[in-house]
Protein backbone atom coordinates (compact mmCIF):
# COMPACT_ATOMS: atom_id res chain seq x y z
CA UNK A 1 0.00 0.00 0.00
CA UNK A 2 1.35 3.50 -0.87
CA UNK A 3 0.17 6.56 1.13
CA UNK A 4 0.34 10.14 0.02
CA UNK A 5 -1.19 13.04 0.30
CA UNK A 6 -4.64 14.46 -2.05
CA UNK A 7 -4.65 18.57 -1.70
CA UNK A 8 -3.60 19.51 1.64
CA UNK A 9 -6.82 18.16 3.23
CA UNK A 10 -6.56 13.89 1.85
CA UNK A 11 -4.92 10.80 2.43
CA UNK A 12 -5.11 8.66 -0.84
CA UNK A 13 -4.45 4.80 0.05
CA UNK A 14 -3.51 3.14 -2.71
CA UNK A 15 -3.41 -0.39 -3.04
CA UNK A 16 -2.16 -0.86 -6.73
CA UNK A 17 -3.46 -0.69 -9.82
CA UNK A 18 -6.09 -4.41 -10.66
CA UNK A 19 -9.53 -4.18 -10.02
CA UNK A 20 -10.46 -7.29 -8.65
CA UNK A 21 -12.45 -8.43 -5.02
CA UNK A 22 -9.29 -9.56 -3.14
CA UNK A 23 -7.70 -6.35 -3.79
CA UNK A 24 -10.96 -4.09 -3.13
CA UNK A 25 -11.51 -6.11 0.67
CA UNK A 26 -8.04 -4.82 1.47
CA UNK A 27 -9.45 -1.14 0.64
CA UNK A 28 -12.52 -2.28 2.19
CA UNK A 29 -11.03 -3.77 5.57
CA UNK A 30 -8.97 -0.05 5.45
CA UNK A 31 -11.78 1.41 5.19
CA UNK A 32 -14.05 0.06 8.48
CA UNK A 33 -10.90 0.04 10.40
CA UNK A 34 -10.61 3.80 9.90
CA UNK A 35 -14.29 3.87 9.97
CA UNK A 36 -13.78 2.43 13.61
CA UNK A 37 -11.12 5.12 14.60
CA UNK A 38 -13.40 7.72 14.10
CA UNK A 39 -16.26 6.33 16.51
CA UNK A 40 -13.97 5.82 18.90
CA UNK A 41 -12.21 8.90 18.80
CA UNK A 42 -8.66 7.32 18.16
CA UNK A 43 -7.73 10.28 15.11
CA UNK A 44 -9.33 13.14 15.67
CA UNK A 45 -10.12 15.51 12.70
CA UNK A 46 -11.69 12.81 10.01
CA UNK A 47 -14.51 13.99 8.01
CA UNK A 48 -14.93 10.79 5.56
CA UNK A 49 -13.72 8.38 4.08
CA UNK A 50 -14.49 7.32 0.49
CA UNK A 51 -13.32 3.51 -0.71
CA UNK A 52 -13.28 2.60 -4.59
CA UNK A 53 -11.96 0.02 -6.47
CA UNK A 54 -8.02 -0.21 -5.20
CA UNK A 55 -8.12 3.34 -3.10
CA UNK A 56 -8.92 4.48 -0.13
CA UNK A 57 -9.21 8.38 0.42
CA UNK A 58 -9.32 9.75 3.71
CA UNK A 59 -10.48 13.32 4.00
CA UNK A 60 -10.12 15.63 7.33
CA UNK A 61 -10.72 19.01 8.64
CA UNK A 62 -6.91 21.05 7.95
CA UNK A 63 -7.81 23.33 11.68
CA UNK A 64 -7.41 19.69 13.18
CA UNK A 65 -4.65 17.25 11.40
CA UNK A 66 -2.54 16.50 8.59
CA UNK A 67 -1.85 14.54 6.38
CA UNK A 68 1.54 13.29 7.95
CA UNK A 69 -0.41 12.59 11.07
CA UNK A 70 -2.66 10.28 9.20
CA UNK A 71 -0.28 8.19 7.28
CA UNK A 72 1.86 8.07 10.14
CA UNK A 73 -0.48 6.61 12.50
CA UNK A 74 -1.82 4.11 9.42
CA UNK A 75 1.69 2.83 8.79
CA UNK A 76 1.93 1.92 12.28
CA UNK A 77 -1.19 -0.35 12.02
CA UNK A 78 -1.33 -4.24 10.98
CA UNK A 79 -4.14 -4.59 8.71
CA UNK A 80 -3.81 -8.52 8.74
CA UNK A 81 -4.62 -8.53 12.27
CA UNK A 82 -8.46 -6.95 11.51
CA UNK A 83 -11.20 -8.57 9.64
CA UNK A 84 -14.15 -7.11 8.57
CA UNK A 85 -16.10 -8.91 6.17
CA UNK A 86 -18.27 -10.33 8.26
CA UNK A 87 -20.16 -7.35 8.23
CA UNK A 88 -21.24 -7.76 5.08
CA UNK A 89 -24.31 -8.29 3.59
CA UNK A 90 -26.55 -10.22 0.90
CA UNK A 91 -28.84 -8.86 -1.22
CA UNK A 92 -31.66 -10.17 -3.50
CA UNK A 93 -32.94 -7.31 -5.70
CA UNK A 94 -35.72 -6.99 -8.36
CA UNK A 95 -35.00 -6.50 -11.58
CA UNK A 96 -37.47 -6.04 -14.51
CA UNK A 97 -36.06 -6.74 -17.61
CA UNK A 98 -39.13 -5.66 -20.23
CA UNK A 99 -38.64 -2.22 -18.61
CA UNK A 100 -34.59 -2.28 -20.45
CA UNK A 101 -33.44 0.20 -23.17
CA UNK A 102 -31.02 -1.75 -24.67
CA UNK A 103 -31.48 -5.18 -24.62
CA UNK A 104 -32.55 -5.35 -28.00
CA UNK A 105 -29.29 -3.44 -29.35
CA UNK A 106 -27.17 -5.95 -27.07
CA UNK A 107 -28.52 -8.98 -28.18
CA UNK A 108 -27.62 -7.79 -31.45
CA UNK A 109 -23.85 -6.44 -30.68
CA UNK A 110 -23.30 -9.60 -28.27
CA UNK A 111 -25.03 -11.77 -30.48
CA UNK A 112 -26.49 -13.51 -28.04
CA UNK A 113 -30.35 -13.88 -27.62
CA UNK A 114 -32.39 -11.80 -25.40
CA UNK A 115 -32.90 -14.81 -22.81
CA UNK A 116 -29.56 -15.88 -22.42
CA UNK A 117 -28.59 -12.33 -21.66
CA UNK A 118 -30.97 -12.01 -18.63
CA UNK A 119 -30.57 -14.99 -17.37
CA UNK A 120 -26.29 -14.66 -17.69
CA UNK A 121 -27.03 -11.45 -15.74
CA UNK A 122 -29.29 -13.28 -13.04
CA UNK A 123 -26.60 -16.04 -12.28
CA UNK A 124 -24.03 -13.67 -11.82
CA UNK A 125 -23.23 -13.03 -7.94
CA UNK A 126 -21.95 -9.72 -7.84
CA UNK A 127 -20.05 -7.95 -5.40
CA UNK A 128 -20.30 -4.23 -4.78
CA UNK A 129 -17.37 -2.80 -4.94
CA UNK A 130 -17.63 0.90 -4.30
CA UNK A 131 -21.07 3.29 -3.66
CA UNK A 132 -20.86 6.30 -4.89
CA UNK A 133 -20.25 9.30 -8.12
CA UNK A 134 -24.08 10.16 -6.90
CA UNK A 135 -25.80 8.81 -3.56
CA UNK A 136 -26.27 5.17 -2.90
CA UNK A 137 -24.93 4.23 -6.52
CA UNK A 138 -22.97 0.93 -6.54
CA UNK A 139 -20.47 -0.34 -8.53
CA UNK A 140 -21.07 -3.97 -9.32
CA UNK A 141 -18.85 -6.78 -10.27
CA UNK A 142 -18.14 -9.33 -11.79
CA UNK A 143 -20.05 -10.08 -15.54
CA UNK A 144 -19.27 -13.12 -17.76
CA UNK A 145 -16.74 -12.09 -20.43
CA UNK A 146 -19.24 -12.57 -22.92
CA UNK A 147 -21.91 -9.54 -21.71
CA UNK A 148 -18.78 -7.24 -22.12
CA UNK A 149 -19.45 -3.91 -23.40
CA UNK A 150 -18.54 -0.91 -23.87
CA UNK A 151 -20.39 2.53 -22.90
CA UNK A 152 -23.04 4.26 -25.04
CA UNK A 153 -21.82 6.97 -27.88
CA UNK A 154 -24.08 9.51 -26.59
CA UNK A 155 -24.95 9.04 -23.13
CA UNK A 156 -28.54 9.74 -22.36
CA UNK A 157 -29.21 13.09 -20.97
CA UNK A 158 -31.64 12.03 -18.35
CA UNK A 159 -32.36 8.33 -16.96
CA UNK A 160 -35.30 7.48 -14.30
CA UNK A 161 -34.45 6.42 -10.91
CA UNK A 162 -34.02 2.15 -10.96
CA UNK A 163 -32.31 1.62 -14.22
CA UNK A 164 -30.10 -0.80 -13.91
CA UNK A 165 -27.05 -0.62 -16.49
CA UNK A 166 -23.99 -3.03 -17.57
CA UNK A 167 -20.27 -2.03 -19.06
CA UNK A 168 -17.74 -3.87 -19.07
CA UNK A 169 -17.34 -6.27 -16.30
CA UNK A 170 -19.48 -3.97 -14.20
CA UNK A 171 -23.16 -3.17 -13.52
CA UNK A 172 -24.76 -0.41 -11.58
CA UNK A 173 -27.83 0.89 -10.63
CA UNK A 174 -28.81 4.72 -11.40
CA UNK A 175 -30.78 5.48 -7.59
CA UNK A 176 -31.87 9.26 -8.71
CA UNK A 177 -32.81 10.93 -12.35
CA UNK A 178 -29.01 11.45 -13.94
CA UNK A 179 -27.50 11.92 -17.00
CA UNK A 180 -26.11 8.11 -18.09
CA UNK A 181 -23.85 6.52 -20.51
CA UNK A 182 -24.17 2.98 -19.40
CA UNK A 183 -26.39 0.06 -21.40
CA UNK A 184 -29.62 0.01 -19.77
CA UNK A 185 -31.14 -4.04 -19.34
CA UNK A 186 -33.54 -3.87 -16.88
CA UNK A 187 -35.30 -1.48 -13.96
CA UNK A 188 -35.67 -2.11 -10.09
CA UNK A 189 -38.59 -0.69 -8.00
CA UNK A 190 -36.07 -0.99 -5.23
CA UNK A 191 -35.06 2.70 -3.33
CA UNK A 192 -31.56 2.57 -3.04
CA UNK A 193 -31.37 5.84 -0.74
CA UNK A 194 -33.55 7.39 1.54
CA UNK A 195 -33.31 10.74 2.46
CA UNK A 196 -36.11 10.22 5.15
CA UNK A 197 -34.04 7.80 6.85
CA UNK A 198 -31.95 9.23 9.37
CA UNK A 199 -30.34 6.33 10.16
CA UNK A 200 -29.63 4.15 7.83
CA UNK A 201 -30.38 5.70 4.38
CA UNK A 202 -28.01 3.83 2.18
CA UNK A 203 -29.37 0.60 1.42
CA UNK A 204 -25.51 -1.03 0.12
CA UNK A 205 -22.69 -0.99 1.37
CA UNK A 206 -19.12 -1.54 -0.43
CA UNK A 207 -18.22 -5.57 0.16
CA UNK A 208 -21.64 -6.40 0.41
CA UNK A 209 -22.98 -9.78 -2.08
CA UNK A 210 -26.16 -8.72 -4.56
CA UNK A 211 -28.00 -11.13 -6.78
CA UNK A 212 -30.88 -9.86 -8.78
CA UNK A 213 -34.67 -11.58 -9.20
CA UNK A 214 -36.83 -11.32 -11.89
CA UNK A 215 -39.89 -9.47 -11.62
CA UNK A 216 -42.63 -8.65 -14.49
CA UNK A 217 -43.97 -5.66 -15.56
CA UNK A 218 -47.03 -6.07 -13.15
CA UNK A 219 -44.93 -6.91 -10.10
CA UNK A 220 -42.72 -4.45 -10.72
CA UNK A 221 -45.82 -1.58 -10.88
CA UNK A 222 -47.70 -2.87 -7.72
CA UNK A 223 -44.12 -2.25 -5.98
CA UNK A 224 -43.30 0.88 -7.52
CA UNK A 225 -46.90 2.18 -6.14
CA UNK A 226 -46.16 0.52 -2.73
CA UNK A 227 -43.07 2.78 -2.07
CA UNK B 1 -42.69 29.69 13.83
CA UNK B 2 -46.00 29.59 12.04
CA UNK B 3 -46.63 32.78 12.38
CA UNK B 4 -43.37 34.49 11.33
CA UNK B 5 -42.11 33.82 7.41
CA UNK B 6 -40.73 35.25 4.38
CA UNK B 7 -42.53 34.91 1.85
CA UNK B 8 -40.98 34.47 -2.09
CA UNK B 9 -41.86 37.12 -4.49
CA UNK B 10 -38.91 36.05 -6.52
CA UNK B 11 -36.64 33.47 -5.89
CA UNK B 12 -33.23 34.29 -7.10
CA UNK B 13 -30.46 31.96 -8.68
CA UNK B 14 -29.66 28.87 -6.95
CA UNK B 15 -31.17 29.75 -3.67
CA UNK B 16 -30.50 27.00 -1.34
CA UNK B 17 -30.05 26.19 2.37
CA UNK B 18 -27.06 25.62 3.22
CA UNK B 19 -24.82 24.82 6.50
CA UNK B 20 -20.89 23.59 6.66
CA UNK B 21 -22.11 20.45 5.53
CA UNK B 22 -22.65 16.86 6.01
CA UNK B 23 -20.09 14.85 6.78
CA UNK B 24 -19.79 10.72 7.20
CA UNK B 25 -21.40 9.75 4.29
CA UNK B 26 -18.90 10.04 1.33
CA UNK B 27 -19.07 6.00 1.27
CA UNK B 28 -22.26 6.11 0.46
CA UNK B 29 -22.07 8.33 -2.65
CA UNK B 30 -22.77 11.32 -0.67
CA UNK B 31 -20.73 14.67 -1.00
CA UNK B 32 -20.31 17.22 1.82
CA UNK B 33 -21.46 20.08 0.41
CA UNK B 34 -22.44 23.22 2.58
CA UNK B 35 -21.86 26.41 1.63
CA UNK B 36 -19.51 27.13 -0.55
CA UNK B 37 -18.22 30.01 0.70
CA UNK B 38 -17.05 29.47 4.36
CA UNK B 39 -15.79 33.07 4.96
CA UNK B 40 -18.73 34.10 3.80
CA UNK B 41 -20.94 31.35 5.82
CA UNK B 42 -19.01 31.72 9.23
CA UNK B 43 -19.46 36.13 9.02
CA UNK B 44 -23.15 36.09 8.61
CA UNK B 45 -24.05 33.64 11.73
CA UNK B 46 -21.60 36.12 14.00
CA UNK B 47 -23.02 39.04 13.11
CA UNK B 48 -26.33 37.44 13.47
CA UNK B 49 -24.82 36.16 16.78
CA UNK B 50 -26.36 32.79 15.81
CA UNK B 51 -24.16 29.23 16.52
CA UNK B 52 -21.09 29.26 14.22
CA UNK B 53 -23.08 26.41 12.09
CA UNK B 54 -26.74 27.87 12.17
CA UNK B 55 -28.39 27.05 8.59
CA UNK B 56 -27.93 30.13 5.96
CA UNK B 57 -29.71 30.54 2.21
CA UNK B 58 -26.78 31.03 -0.14
CA UNK B 59 -27.77 32.70 -3.91
CA UNK B 60 -25.64 33.09 -7.01
CA UNK B 61 -25.46 36.53 -8.80
CA UNK B 62 -28.97 37.39 -8.18
CA UNK B 63 -30.55 37.17 -4.49
CA UNK B 64 -34.61 36.40 -3.90
CA UNK B 65 -36.94 39.20 -3.47
CA UNK B 66 -38.01 38.20 -0.02
CA UNK B 67 -41.77 39.65 2.29
CA UNK B 68 -41.48 39.41 6.26
CA UNK B 69 -44.90 38.36 7.28
CA UNK B 70 -44.62 38.04 11.33
CA UNK B 71 -43.69 40.49 14.10
CA UNK B 72 -39.84 41.08 14.55
CA UNK B 73 -36.62 39.33 13.24
CA UNK B 74 -33.13 40.60 12.56
CA UNK B 75 -31.34 39.79 9.15
CA UNK B 76 -28.14 40.16 6.93
CA UNK B 77 -26.66 39.83 4.13
CA UNK B 78 -23.04 39.02 3.69
CA UNK B 79 -20.77 39.30 0.46
CA UNK B 80 -19.84 41.44 -2.06
CA UNK B 81 -24.63 42.18 -2.79
CA UNK B 82 -26.23 45.24 -3.51
CA UNK B 83 -29.83 44.76 -2.11
CA UNK B 84 -32.71 47.38 -0.46
CA UNK B 85 -34.97 46.69 2.58
CA UNK B 86 -38.46 47.85 0.98
CA UNK B 87 -40.27 49.11 4.52
CA UNK B 88 -44.01 49.06 5.16
CA UNK B 89 -44.44 52.92 3.91
CA UNK B 90 -43.04 51.66 0.77
CA UNK B 91 -39.43 53.44 1.41
CA UNK B 92 -36.38 52.08 0.04
CA UNK B 93 -33.65 51.74 1.92
CA UNK B 94 -30.13 51.13 0.70
CA UNK B 95 -28.54 47.61 1.74
CA UNK B 96 -25.05 47.33 3.33
CA UNK B 97 -23.46 43.42 3.28
CA UNK B 98 -21.88 42.17 6.50
CA UNK B 99 -24.05 44.18 8.35
CA UNK B 100 -27.81 43.18 10.94
CA UNK B 101 -30.69 44.80 10.59
CA UNK B 102 -33.92 44.66 12.17
CA UNK B 103 -36.73 43.90 10.42
CA UNK B 104 -40.52 43.91 10.95
CA UNK B 105 -43.83 43.13 9.42
CA UNK B 106 -44.60 43.73 6.09
CA UNK B 107 -40.93 45.11 5.19
CA UNK B 108 -39.44 43.51 2.44
CA UNK B 109 -35.90 42.78 1.22
CA UNK B 110 -34.98 42.88 -2.54
CA UNK B 111 -31.56 40.68 -2.85
CA UNK B 112 -30.68 42.67 -6.44
CA UNK B 113 -27.22 41.10 -7.66
CA UNK B 114 -23.55 40.12 -6.45
CA UNK B 115 -21.00 42.67 -7.59
CA UNK B 116 -17.40 41.24 -8.46
CA UNK B 117 -18.88 37.55 -7.40
CA UNK B 118 -20.70 34.49 -7.82
CA UNK B 119 -22.13 34.05 -4.10
CA UNK B 120 -24.12 35.57 -1.44
CA UNK B 121 -25.68 34.78 1.73
CA UNK B 122 -29.25 35.43 3.33
CA UNK B 123 -29.39 34.48 7.33
CA UNK B 124 -31.66 35.52 10.32
CA UNK B 125 -31.26 35.27 13.73
CA UNK B 126 -31.91 32.17 15.59
CA UNK B 127 -32.05 30.47 12.14
CA UNK B 128 -34.62 29.17 10.13
CA UNK B 129 -37.15 26.47 10.65
CA UNK B 130 -36.43 23.41 8.81
CA UNK B 131 -35.27 19.85 9.24
CA UNK B 132 -32.43 18.34 9.13
CA UNK B 133 -30.65 15.24 7.27
CA UNK B 134 -27.78 13.43 8.76
CA UNK B 135 -27.25 16.77 11.29
CA UNK B 136 -26.62 18.85 8.08
CA UNK B 137 -29.40 21.19 6.38
CA UNK B 138 -27.40 21.22 3.07
CA UNK B 139 -29.16 21.22 -0.03
CA UNK B 140 -28.07 18.68 -2.57
CA UNK B 141 -30.37 18.74 -5.59
CA UNK B 142 -29.00 15.98 -7.52
CA UNK B 143 -29.85 14.01 -4.85
CA UNK B 144 -33.32 15.52 -3.73
CA UNK B 145 -31.20 16.11 -0.37
CA UNK B 146 -32.08 18.52 2.55
CA UNK B 147 -34.98 20.97 3.05
CA UNK B 148 -38.04 21.79 0.72
CA UNK B 149 -37.63 18.31 -0.54
CA UNK B 150 -34.19 18.79 -1.96
CA UNK B 151 -35.03 21.12 -4.50
CA UNK B 152 -33.90 24.94 -4.64
CA UNK B 153 -36.24 28.01 -2.94
CA UNK B 154 -38.57 28.82 -5.65
CA UNK B 155 -41.38 31.46 -5.51
CA UNK B 156 -44.21 31.38 -3.74
CA UNK B 157 -42.46 29.01 -1.09
CA UNK B 158 -42.87 30.15 2.55
CA UNK B 159 -39.55 30.28 4.19
CA UNK B 160 -40.19 29.75 8.33
CA UNK B 161 -37.84 31.25 11.06
CA UNK B 162 -37.11 29.68 14.05
CA UNK B 163 -37.31 32.52 16.88
CA UNK B 164 -37.85 36.40 17.50
CA UNK B 165 -35.47 38.82 17.53
CA UNK B 166 -34.52 39.26 21.57
CA UNK B 167 -32.83 42.71 21.28
CA UNK B 168 -32.71 45.82 18.55
CA UNK B 169 -29.00 45.87 18.67
CA UNK B 170 -27.30 45.62 15.27
CA UNK B 171 -23.44 44.46 14.19
CA UNK B 172 -20.91 45.04 11.02
CA UNK B 173 -17.51 43.61 9.88
CA UNK B 174 -15.32 45.48 7.68
CA UNK B 175 -13.26 43.21 5.64
CA UNK B 176 -11.35 43.70 1.82
CA UNK B 177 -12.10 41.23 -0.98
CA UNK B 178 -9.33 39.73 -2.84
CA UNK B 179 -9.31 39.99 -5.75
CA UNK B 180 -5.83 38.23 -6.61
CA UNK B 181 -6.82 35.78 -9.69
CA UNK B 182 -3.52 33.10 -9.22
CA UNK B 183 -4.90 30.27 -7.39
CA UNK B 184 -2.24 28.04 -5.78
CA UNK B 185 -2.33 24.50 -6.13
CA UNK B 186 -0.42 21.17 -5.53
CA UNK B 187 0.91 18.14 -8.13
CA UNK B 188 -2.48 15.87 -8.70
CA UNK B 189 -1.98 12.38 -8.24
CA UNK B 190 -1.80 11.91 -12.08
CA UNK B 191 0.47 15.00 -12.82
CA UNK B 192 2.80 12.72 -14.40
CA UNK B 193 0.09 12.03 -17.06
CA UNK B 194 0.77 14.74 -18.55
CA UNK B 195 3.22 16.28 -21.25
CA UNK B 196 6.26 18.07 -20.17
CA UNK B 197 5.15 20.93 -22.01
CA UNK B 198 1.51 20.95 -20.98
CA UNK B 199 2.76 21.18 -17.28
CA UNK B 200 4.61 24.15 -18.11
CA UNK B 201 1.79 25.71 -20.07
CA UNK B 202 -0.64 24.52 -17.30
CA UNK B 203 1.58 27.21 -14.76
CA UNK B 204 2.38 29.84 -17.45
CA UNK B 205 -0.99 30.43 -19.17
CA UNK B 206 -4.15 31.79 -18.29
CA UNK B 207 -7.59 29.41 -17.81
CA UNK B 208 -10.45 31.66 -18.71
CA UNK B 209 -13.51 30.73 -16.29
CA UNK B 210 -16.61 29.51 -18.33
CA UNK B 211 -20.25 30.14 -18.04
CA UNK B 212 -20.55 26.38 -17.35
CA UNK B 213 -19.71 26.60 -13.79
CA UNK B 214 -21.97 26.08 -11.09
CA UNK B 215 -21.83 24.08 -7.24
CA UNK B 216 -20.76 21.12 -8.88
CA UNK B 217 -17.66 22.35 -10.60
CA UNK B 218 -16.05 25.22 -12.70
CA UNK B 219 -15.18 24.74 -16.32
CA UNK B 220 -11.80 26.31 -17.76
CA UNK B 221 -10.61 27.12 -21.14
CA UNK B 222 -7.55 27.73 -22.28
CA UNK B 223 -4.19 25.88 -23.89
CA UNK B 224 -4.63 22.25 -24.49
CA UNK B 225 -3.45 19.71 -22.10
CA UNK B 226 -2.32 16.91 -23.44
CA UNK B 227 -2.07 13.45 -21.75
CA UNK B 228 0.79 11.43 -22.57
CA UNK B 229 -0.36 8.19 -20.82
CA UNK B 230 -4.44 7.37 -20.45
CA UNK B 231 -7.12 9.83 -20.46
CA UNK B 232 -9.29 7.11 -18.07
CA UNK B 233 -8.16 6.07 -14.80
CA UNK B 234 -10.12 3.71 -12.40
CA UNK B 235 -12.61 5.45 -11.00
CA UNK B 236 -11.31 6.92 -7.41
CA UNK B 237 -12.51 9.21 -4.16
CA UNK B 238 -12.81 12.96 -5.28
CA UNK B 239 -11.68 16.01 -2.78
CA UNK B 240 -12.60 19.04 -3.25
CA UNK B 241 -10.97 21.73 -5.60
CA UNK B 242 -9.04 19.11 -7.70
CA UNK B 243 -8.27 19.94 -11.51
CA UNK B 244 -9.72 17.05 -13.69
CA UNK B 245 -8.44 17.05 -17.04
CA UNK B 246 -10.86 15.28 -19.52
CA UNK B 247 -9.93 14.15 -23.39
CA UNK B 248 -10.50 17.30 -24.69
CA UNK B 249 -7.81 19.03 -22.64
CA UNK B 250 -9.71 21.44 -20.81
CA UNK B 251 -9.16 21.55 -16.99
CA UNK B 252 -13.00 21.44 -15.18
CA UNK B 253 -12.27 22.28 -11.21
CA UNK B 254 -14.62 20.31 -9.33
CA UNK B 255 -16.41 22.26 -6.57
CA UNK B 256 -18.15 22.15 -3.12
CA UNK B 257 -21.09 19.21 -4.74
CA UNK B 258 -18.75 17.29 -6.84
CA UNK B 259 -19.24 13.74 -7.45
CA UNK B 260 -17.70 11.72 -5.00
CA UNK B 261 -15.85 9.30 -7.06
CA UNK B 262 -14.39 10.44 -10.87
CA UNK B 263 -12.23 8.44 -13.45
CA UNK B 264 -10.70 11.32 -15.14
CA UNK B 265 -6.64 12.19 -14.11
CA UNK B 266 -6.40 15.31 -12.36
CA UNK B 267 -3.25 17.44 -12.40
CA UNK B 268 -3.55 19.49 -9.65
CA UNK B 269 -5.84 20.14 -6.33
CA UNK B 270 -6.50 23.58 -5.50
CA UNK B 271 -5.52 24.72 -2.02
CA UNK B 272 -7.69 25.00 1.10
CA UNK B 273 -6.60 28.46 1.59
CA UNK B 274 -7.60 29.56 -1.80
CA UNK B 275 -10.63 27.91 -2.28
CA UNK B 276 -12.72 30.82 -0.60
CA UNK B 277 -11.44 33.07 -3.54
CA UNK B 278 -11.71 30.80 -6.36
CA UNK B 279 -15.29 29.79 -5.97
CA UNK B 280 -16.15 33.72 -6.15
CA UNK B 281 -14.16 34.02 -9.38
CA UNK B 282 -17.09 34.99 -12.31
CA UNK B 283 -17.16 33.57 -15.90
CA UNK B 284 -14.67 35.69 -17.88
CA UNK B 285 -11.90 35.82 -15.02
CA UNK B 286 -8.62 34.28 -16.13
CA UNK B 287 -6.99 32.25 -13.67
CA UNK B 288 -3.00 32.00 -13.06
CA UNK B 289 -2.46 28.60 -11.64
CA UNK B 290 1.30 28.52 -9.09
CA UNK B 291 2.43 24.92 -7.64
CA UNK B 292 3.56 25.15 -4.12
CA UNK B 293 4.42 22.17 -1.66
CA UNK B 294 2.42 20.24 0.60
CA UNK B 295 4.49 22.41 4.07
CA UNK B 296 3.53 25.76 2.54
CA UNK B 297 -0.10 25.22 1.80
CA UNK B 298 -0.22 24.26 5.63
CA UNK B 299 1.01 27.10 6.83
CA UNK B 300 -1.10 29.04 4.45
CA UNK B 301 -4.12 27.42 5.96
CA UNK B 302 -3.55 28.58 8.93
CA UNK B 303 -2.21 32.07 8.61
CA UNK B 304 -5.93 31.71 5.97
CA UNK B 305 -7.90 30.61 8.92
CA UNK B 306 -6.40 33.11 11.62
CA UNK B 307 -7.42 35.93 9.50
CA UNK B 308 -10.99 34.80 9.63
CA UNK B 309 -10.75 34.41 13.67
CA UNK B 310 -9.88 37.61 13.51
CA UNK B 311 -11.76 38.74 11.23
CA UNK B 312 -14.70 37.97 13.09
CA UNK B 313 -13.35 39.22 16.61
CA UNK B 314 -13.59 42.19 15.20
CA UNK B 315 -17.41 42.47 15.07
CA UNK B 316 -18.09 46.26 15.71
CA UNK B 317 -21.58 47.45 17.39
CA UNK B 318 -23.51 49.81 15.49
Amino acid sequence: MKLSNIGDCGVICDFGNQVNREINSQVINLFHFMKLQIEEKKLVGLLNLAPSYNKLIINFDLKKTNSKKIIDFIEKIDLSKFNFKNDNKEWEIPICYDLSLDLENLSKNLKLDKEEIINIHLSTNFFIYMIGFIPGHPFMGDLDEKLYTSRLKTPRVKLSPGCVGIVEKFCNIYPFQSPGGWNIIGKTPTKLFDTKNNERPCLLSPGDGLKFKLISKEEFESLENEK
Amino acid sequence: MKNNFFEVLRSGINTTYQDEGRFGLQHFGVVPGGCMDEKLFLIINKLLGNKSNEGVIEFAYQGPLLKFHGSKTKFAVSGDVHFNIINSKNEIINGDSNKSYNLDNGDQIDIISTKKSVYGYFGVYGGFEVKSFYKSISTLTKANIGPNNGNKISLSDKIFINIERKSNNTFHINFKNDYDDTIRVLKGPQYDYFSEESKKDFFSKEYLVTNLSDRMGMRLEGKVIKNTVSTNIRSEGITKGAIQVPADGQPIILLTDHPTIGGYPKIANVISADYNKLIQKTPGTKLKFKCINLEEAEKLYKDHFNNISKLLNNLKEI
